[in-house]
């Protein structure tokens, strides 16, 4: 099954530099797994209380004022966001939690090198668009609550019939979104390639290999 | 054709180009803690796979580690259950593996990024990744050294390899020589301050200039390992004497191996007519001592400047800003000085090592820590700088004035262990992130030099260095 379309509300977050202590802050980089994080996404923000790992949203203080708190937002399968979104800390934990709450995709004008990459490693779409794109978008979403449409055949992101806006994303890691692949799989394929480097590579600084 | 530092890295390790925007770059030297590689040993052994090359891996138990261990510690005597599992979860897995760990236990256990170096793990022209942000510490041995997530921590330990895009080159040129009292951490700082948390994003920062060419070892790593404050990922600076003097005392190579390796390290440096995609130079000369006063790095001033009002910010960022005040509780505060601080923390990958402990000690020798400071402690970077620092009585000197000396690990840089701000608690802070809860829930944290840092904690609030 291939994943082209990605499909629902779309959850304003009018801030710039949230970086990924914010979207998942350190106290629940303690568990050794790589699900279950949905209910510490934005933890700082979304209650009142501080909570530790193993806690549910139902044992905590809601904070009613932030907004994944609201309907129809905490059904939000998309992020509207600004600049340097997941800068800071390379955790992927962020990116898990995004996922485990229910987001496909982040829209931004710009985002952090490290966290960019890993959304691609977990089947969130990061959008990339001008700052005059988001202005739009945040207009359009301040008015009243929006769907958004995300064709990644295409590359474009629509907001009903009034807006229609494309965006650029390398191919392949378009591809691995769509057709869920893994990357260990795929380089795998190389490894004739890397066996030949590595014995170039001993032969040539052999302190490395020390 | 010529060519940046950093595009030599890249051609040195590529193993291979695709028809895409990615490149397949080897991996020499891998670091892992225990925060983000448990998913990633799963994966493996999902996978049915072992690490590719077993020597290219180093680990050491930092983050999570209670800095208050003293002698016969071991994982078991960790009270916070969840941390405890953590911490033993990377014994089983580096036992399972066989990889080369410096375990809770080891003499030489430390803050990877202050450990690796020393122990001669880190070496010039490598190409380095750790699932940790400040991995880019690492480039100040002229390595092309990065943070990856924990799929990528899989991927290098399965494959050797990283499947990356190549960066765009940026260059930082730091001339001329501070004032006394002013360090690698303010310089950084404003640098930050200058070109904002993604002035480097997409790019690899050379760090070079006059400034750069006589900087120790230990503040070429600290300004490395803030690249990524400033959006890079990997920031970088060029082997010269004072990089192979350092080197030749960790590395353990004999003299005819360190002379063929020094013939390849000393071309590890941009060609002069390289060409940047970005070029920033910062007169050094002129600087004060940098502080934070909000919740991004870049919302730095200096000590004695008045902390921005919403007159001085565009519109574009005045929520950010007032929230930041808010969270900080600033509103109705001009100034730094006069500020009320309760803790102070000396440590932290970035501002942990034998020269920052010297420079903090060394301004408060035979003073004593303020009253209205509630505890300041110093978390050395790594068993060796302790043993080092205890060797030259620098303990005494921070005991004597009040100070706690602790044991290493990344301590309240992230409050990950026991050592943690209470909320609203304000603290005068070595490390690299100011963000919010960063050290603790509702936590107030104000970034600066060793030297900053020290001198709050004799005076209660900001003072002037000189």
């Amino acid at each position: 099954m291939s994943k082209e379309l990605i499909q629902g509300i779309a959850a304003p977050f009018d801030r710039d530099n949230i970086d990924t202590d914010q979207i998942i802050p350190t106290e629940y980089l303690k568990s050794i797994k790589k699900f279950g994080f949905g209910d510490y996404l934005f933890d700082g923000w979304r209650y009142l209380d501080k909570g530790y790992l193993g806690m549910t949203s139902d044992q905590r203080e809601i904070n009613t004022d932030f907004i994944l708190n609201q309907a129809p937002y905490q059904g939000a399968k998309i992020l509207l966001t600004r600049d340097n979104f997941g800068c800071g800390s390379s955790r992927e934990h962020a990116v898990w939690a995004l996922r485990d709450f229910g987001f496909e995709a982040v829209v931004a004008s710009s985002f952090g090198d490290i966290f960019f990459n890993n959304c691609f490693k977990n089947q969130i779409l990061p959008v990339q668009l001008s700052k005059e794109n988001i202005s739009k978008l945040f207009d359009l979403v301040n008015k009243s609550s929006q769907s958004f449409d995300i064709s990644l055949v295409s590359k474009e992101l629509r907001v009903g019939s009034d807006l229609s806006i494309s965006f650029e994303v390398d191919d392949n890691l378009l591809d691995r979104i769509i057709y869920n692949l893994d990357d260990v799989d795929i380089t795998m394929k190389d490894k004739a390639s890397i066996e030949i480097f590595e014995s170039n590579h001993r032969n040539q600084r052999p302190w490395i290999f020390k | 054709m010529t060519a940046t530092l950093y595009d030599k890295l890249w051609d040195e390790h590529l193993v291979q180009t695709y028809d895409s925007s990615e490149s397949l770059i080897y991996i020499d030297r891998h670091y892992l803690h225990e925060v983000t590689s448990p998913q990633a040993f799963e994966g493996l052994r999902y996978k049915n796979l072992l690490p590719w090359r077993l020597n290219a891996n180093v680990a050491t138990p930092d983050h999570n580690v209670p800095t208050t261990r003293g002698d016969s510690f071991t994982a078991d005597s960790i009270d916070d259950e969840v941390s405890k599992i953590q911490v033993m979860e990377l014994d089983k897995n580096c036992n399972e593996f066989k990889i080369l760990q410096f375990d809770i236990e080891s003499k030489e256990q430390g803050i990877v990024h202050v450990m690796g170096p020393e122990l001669g793990y880190t070496l010039p022209g490598m190409t380095i990744v750790c699932g940790d942000s400040h991995t880019s510490t690492h480039g100040a041995f002229g390595c092309l050294a990065m943070g990856i997530g924990t799929s990528e921590v899989e991927h290098v330990l399965a494959t050797q390899c990283l499947k990356i895009s190549k960066l765009k080159n940026m260059q930082v040129l730091f001339e001329g020589q501070p004032q006394n009292g002013v360090t690698s951490k303010d310089i950084v700082l404003h640098l930050i301050k200058m070109i904002g948390t993604a002035g480097g994003t997409g790019h690899a920062i050379e760090f070079s200039g006059s400034y750069i060419d006589s900087a120790s070892m230990e503040s070429r790593m600290t300004i490395c390992n803030m690249a990524i404050e400033a959006g890079a990922k990997v920031g970088l600076i060029a082997v010269d004497q004072i990089t192979l003097d350092y080197v030749q005392a960790c590395s353990g190579l004999n003299e005819e191996g360190f002379e063929e390796a020094s013939n390849f390290w000393n071309t590890l440096h941009s060609d002069n007519e390289a060409i940047f995609d970005k070029q920033i130079t910062i007169d050094v000369a002129s600087l004060k001592p940098q502080v934070t006063w909000g919740t991004s790095p870049e919302m730095t001033i200096d000590f004695d400047a008045n902390i921005p009002t919403e007159s001085d910010i565009s519109k574009d960022h005045i929520e950010n800003f007032k929230l930041a005040k808010a969270y900080m509780g600033l509103e109705n505060t001009k100034t730094l000085q006069g500020l009320h601080f309760d803790r102070v923390f000396i440590g932290s990958c970035t501002n942990s090592r034998i020269e920052d402990l010297r420079s903090a000690a060394s301004v408060i020798k035979g003073q004593k820590v303020s009253r209205t400071i509630t505890e300041a402690i110093v978390v050395p970077g790594s068993g060796l700088v302790k043993m080092q620092a205890e060797k030259e009585g620098l303990d005494k000197i921070f005991e004597d004035a009040g100070f706690l000396w602790r044991d290493p690990g990344c301590s309240m840089c992230l409050g990950m262990n026991p050592d943690q701000l209470k909320p609203y608690e304000r603290c005068a802070s070595t490390s690299n992130r100011n963000f919010e809860g960063r050290q603790g829930n509702l936590g107030r944290t104000h970034l600066m030099s060793p030297i900053m840092a020290a001198l709050t904690a004799i005076t209660g609030t900001i003072s002037d260095p000189s």
